[in-house]
């Protein structure tokens, strides 16, 4: 790994840990979810009811950590803040982890 | 401007994931010609930084959230079909592991992020650029392909989602999915992503462009001599 690329990293983990931000804003706002991506439960509340089809689908998909939370609905603040700094170090690791392999071996293949 | 399952009938999100299949066949073949071994690492690390950058929700008055992609400076340094891939990749990992846009809109979600805003954003980089080279002007050109990257993705979003009530609505007249008509879906999509999101977006590509001119200008695909620029 180059020296630049180093920073980079670096860059990269500072941002990981600065991620809490993106849950203490909207909590301090009081802003919720972004526009059109609500769940069943607040559109019932927006509109009276949900649409069918859309609640057939709505569940079609469980994530492991849904939210990128790992406390559920009712967490605190603060286990909120630690999940998100975890599900950022974990996503950064898969994510870099699969396009390192899909474009290491793309690249192998080219020059 | 994740989708998640249900906001899409299947009229939509399956012709959308036929176009984002597509667009990853062709990444494929154009990265397996031009991608060089020394831009691999690069590549990992623009995945990672787009995976944070979108969890830096933002609050806007009226209760709702956004956040910067970083798919246009993707697009500006590595090449607008890297950025597809990268993208991609990450759109396909936040929907698997934290549930962030739905399985069944993944197709929908790739095409209009990662697909739609990297190529906007660097034509529009490329447009404005021209042949000079004047650091003002890639400033300027750096920081418009980023916000407008994004406003017109968040267009294309709305458009989806708008065109729902048109397709398909059930017995009572009520709509099946994304109940929002297209006179309250692109309005509220594309303003809350012309400001404040976009600006964000803008300063970030235009930053991140600075940076990289400085400490590795022989890096940024779009400022490469164009003969190497296929």
């Amino acid at each position: 790994m180059t020296r630049f690329q180093k920073k980079l990293w670096i860059g990269l983990l500072i941002m990981a840990l600065l991620t809490p931000l993106g849950v203490l804003l909207p909590e301090k706002f009081k802003a919720e979810e972004a526009w059109g991506e609500w769940g069943a439960e607040k559109l019932e509340k927006l509109l009276g009811y949900v649409p069918e089809g859309l609640k057939k689908l709505t569940d079609f998909w469980k994530a492991p950590i849904p939210d990128y939370n790992f406390g559920g609905e009712g967490a605190s603040m603060t286990l909120q803040a630690i999940s998100y700094i975890a599900s950022g170090l974990l996503g950064i690791g898969v994510c870099a982890f699969v396009v390192f392999m899909v474009s290491r071996f793309m690249a192998k293949h080219g020059k | 401007m994740h989708i998640p399952d249900g906001y899409l009938g299947p009229q939509t999100y399956l012709p959308l994931y036929g176009v984002s299949i597509g667009f990853w066949a062709i990444a494929q073949k154009k990265l397996k010609k031009q991608l060089s071994l020394k831009h691999v690492p690069y590549l990992a690390m623009a995945a990672a930084f787009s995976f944070l950058i979108m969890m830096f929700n933002i609050p806007i008055p009226g209760g709702t959230t956004g956040h910067a992609v970083g798919a246009g400076i993707i697009a500006i340094l590595l090449g607008p079909w890297t950025a597809v891939l990268a993208v991609s990749v990450v759109l396909i990992i936040q929907a698997l592991l934290f549930g962030d846009g739905g399985i069944t809109a993944v197709g929908a979600n790739c095409f209009n992020m990662a697909v739609v805003m990297p190529f906007v954003s660097y034509w529009i980089f490329k447009l404005i650029k021209g042949k000079t080279a004047g650091r003002p002007r890639l400033a300027v050109a750096a920081f418009l392909a980023g916000d407008l990257g994004l406003v017109v993705a968040a267009l294309i979003t709305a458009v989806e989602f708008g065109i729902q009530p048109l397709i398909a609505t059930g017995v009572n007249g009520r709509p099946l999915y994304a109940p929002y008509p297209l006179s309250i879906a692109v309005p509220a999509m594309v303003l809350e992503h012309v400001f404040p999101f976009g600006i964000v977006e803008g300063f970030v590509t235009m930053l991140l462009l600075k940076y990289f001119l400085k400490h590795e200008p022989d890096l940024v695909y779009a400022v490469l001599d164009p003969s190497t620029n296929k």
